[in-house]
């Protein structure tokens, strides 16, 4: 495991030297507004706003992030050939991959943290207190980074064998669909043959549900959130990395370099 | 039945002697000790067109061997087929048939690895890191102690000369800057094998003297060095053996001295003449260079030619053998490859 914390390190590294961390600044700039303007526009739900709009903001944040950059982490390694030295040293193929996997999502939750200390500033600017409930706040950022690490593992398995183009629409492709997952299965109203609506079901089944990870509603209106969706979700987001991950590293493992 | 052929091992005789260029034939009968690098009918195809139906053979059949201990030059024209040796032998690319050990380890054993060193052609590196970190970063990947990877690190850095710019970011760092960094990060680890692809290119003179040295340095210290490059007389400065290979095919393996005629094929006499003495019929082949002439003939007329030459009154100032270079060889074998390919051609037509 020390060549992928080594791997790692360097991702995290390249990241906070590639400026990516500076989106938090246009986080913090948001905020500010939006706690100057819902003073002055919404009177009582000055607090549903403020969550509203923050864990929008940082889930659509690092979504932006997830995909480009989990793009990224393989393919502007092989384009820029920075890959050829580290593969003659004794690194594993899939060693690279999970190392560059862990380097995104430390970046991922170093980024997610800050914005959720920025949420938590803003709630407190605007209400000069926090609520009990407000802890919940931090149980929906959690179950963002669930999301956003299972985005970035996709995009490390679309990048391994196709060209970062198809890899981002592939990637974004499977978001979108994996938010519509719960639908497909309960499809009804329109007329289809039982054959095809059973495919639809398989194919929910198959596809990252991404609504899963949704809490924003509850959270939003201060309602808790039961435990064992924290517990179940983080089960599927681990069983569903780590196959997505499995995967990469086949294709990978036999991937001809240019 | 004509007399037993003899490879060169005390007590080995063969019936047949080896087909000529052919380096399988030594690598399967002569029962040699292990060699540091053992490549066996290695082929590699490349698929092209809309569907990747059609495919292209960039390397076919390769059968070679590199000795434990010596520098091996592996020579050819762009695309002949050289980098893609390498990294085959690298495992960055996977080969269509064939096999290949290093250290008597199959490459697709990782933990060989540990063992050798590997300059990539124009090699790049993380521009956001420095000279430091970026070879910090590649020595965590050997079992070394931190004081120890430390201590490699900083004489890695004076050794290809980059002491001084350690802490500059790589994004600044010019072409044989980062190739000296390349090198360092190859040697790091002071492995048994050293594979460079093409080592000098984008090295000033300078910098092409010290990558010599290094090179030479390393055959001191016992390590086998295979590398690929152009430049042929770097190759016949350095290397042990070399291997010659064009269009996908090694055309030819064996000592430079071995694989070029090394018997003198005339006279080259050069001298100064004054003025009194324009009329020499010698002068009449002779090309002329400032004051200076330079005139080529059979080594049975030199010295009737010296004899005329210091009766006129020239000022011989050198007389050498012409040998042919391997250069000349290099440039035979790639101009017979394009031949046969455009023969082949016409046929096709």
């Amino acid at each position: 495991m020390r060549n992928v914390q080594t791997v790692a390190a360097n991702a995290f590294r390249e990241a906070v030297r590639d400026r990516v961390l500076y989106n938090l600044v246009f986080f913090a700039l948001l905020m500010m507004g939006a706690a100057i303007l819902v003073g002055q526009i919404s009177i009582g739900i000055e607090r549903d706003v403020i969550v509203s709009l923050g864990l929008t903001a940082i889930s659509v944040i690092g979504i932006f992030i997830a995909i480009f950059l989990g793009v990224a982490l393989v393919s502007k390694e092989m384009d820029k050939r920075t890959l050829y030295a580290l593969l003659a040293k004794p690194v594993k193929r899939w060693e690279f991959l999970l190392g560059k996997f862990f380097g995104l999502v430390m970046t991922l939750t170093v980024n997610t943290a800050a914005m959720a200390a920025g949420l938590y500033i803003s709630l407190w600017t605007v209400n000069r207190a926090l609520l009990q409930s407000d802890v919940y706040i931090l149980v929906a950022v959690y179950l963002i980074l669930l999301k956003l690490a299972l985005i970035v593992a996709l995009a490390l398995l679309f990048s391994c064998f196709t060209t970062p183009f198809l890899a981002i629409l592939f990637t974004a492709g499977m978001y979108v669909a994996g938010l519509l997952a719960g639908d497909l299965r309960t499809v009804h109203g329109v007329e289809l043959d039982p054959g095809t609506l059973k495919l639809m079901r398989g194919i929910s089944y198959l596809l990252p549900n991404f609504e899963n990870f949704n809490v924003m509603g509850a959270v939003v209106h201060g309602r808790g959130v039961p435990a064992a969706l924290v517990w179940q979700d983080t089960l599927y987001a681990i069983v569903y990395v780590a196959i997505v991950l499995a995967g990469a590293a086949v294709v990978f493992s036999r991937r001809n370099l240019k | 039945m004509g007399r037993p052929f003899s490879c060169g091992v005390t007590g080995c005789e063969h019936a047949e002697p080896p087909p000529v260029d052919d380096a399988r034939w030594l690598f399967k009968n002569m029962g040699m000790a292990q060699g540091a690098i053992e490549i066996e009918n290695l082929s590699k195809e490349y698929p092209y067109g809309f569907l990747h139906l059609k495919k292209k053979k960039s390397l076919e059949d390769l059968t070679m061997r590199v000795e434990d201990g010596e520098v091996f030059g592996f020579l050819g024209p762009n695309g002949a087929g050289k980098s893609t040796t390498i990294k085959l032998l690298m495992r960055l690319i996977f080969p269509t048939a064939g096999t290949a050990r290093i250290l008597g380890k199959s490459i697709d054993d990782v933990s060989m690895h540990g063992s050798i060193g590997y300059l990539p052609e124009q090699p790049y590196f993380y521009d956001y890191l420095t000279a430091h970190e970026v070879l910090d970063y590649f020595a965590r990947f050997h079992n070394l102690t931190a004081g120890d990877r430390s201590a490699r690190v900083a004489a890695m850095l004076k050794k290809v000369g980059l002491d001084t710019a350690k802490k500059i970011q790589l994004r600044k760092y010019s072409k044989g800057m980062l190739q000296r960094v390349g090198l360092a990060q190859a040697i790091l680890h002071d492995p048994q094998v050293v594979v460079l692809d093409e080592p000098m290119s984008g090295l000033d003179p300078l910098g092409r003297r010290e990558v010599r040295d290094i090179i030479l340095e390393l055959k001191r210290d016992g390590r086998t060095v295979l590398f690929s490059t152009h430049v042929l007389s770097d190759a016949e400065m350095l290397c042990d053996r070399v291997g010659v290979i064009v269009g996908g095919k090694l055309r030819g393996i064996g000592a430079p001295g071995e694989l070029v005629d090394m018997k003198a094929q005339g006279m080259e006499i050069l001298f100064e003449v004054s003025g009194a003495a324009g009329n020499l019929p010698l002068l009449a082949n002779a090309t002329r260079t400032g004051e200076r002439y330079r005139v080529q003939l059979p080594e049975t007329e030199l010295y009737a030619a010296l004899d005329a030459l210091k009766a006129a009154g020239a000022r011989i100032l050198s007389v050498t053998q012409i040998k042919p270079t391997l250069e000349e060889y290099f440039m035979n074998l790639v101009e017979a490859d394009r031949a046969q390919a455009s023969a082949v051609e016409v046929s096709g037509k």
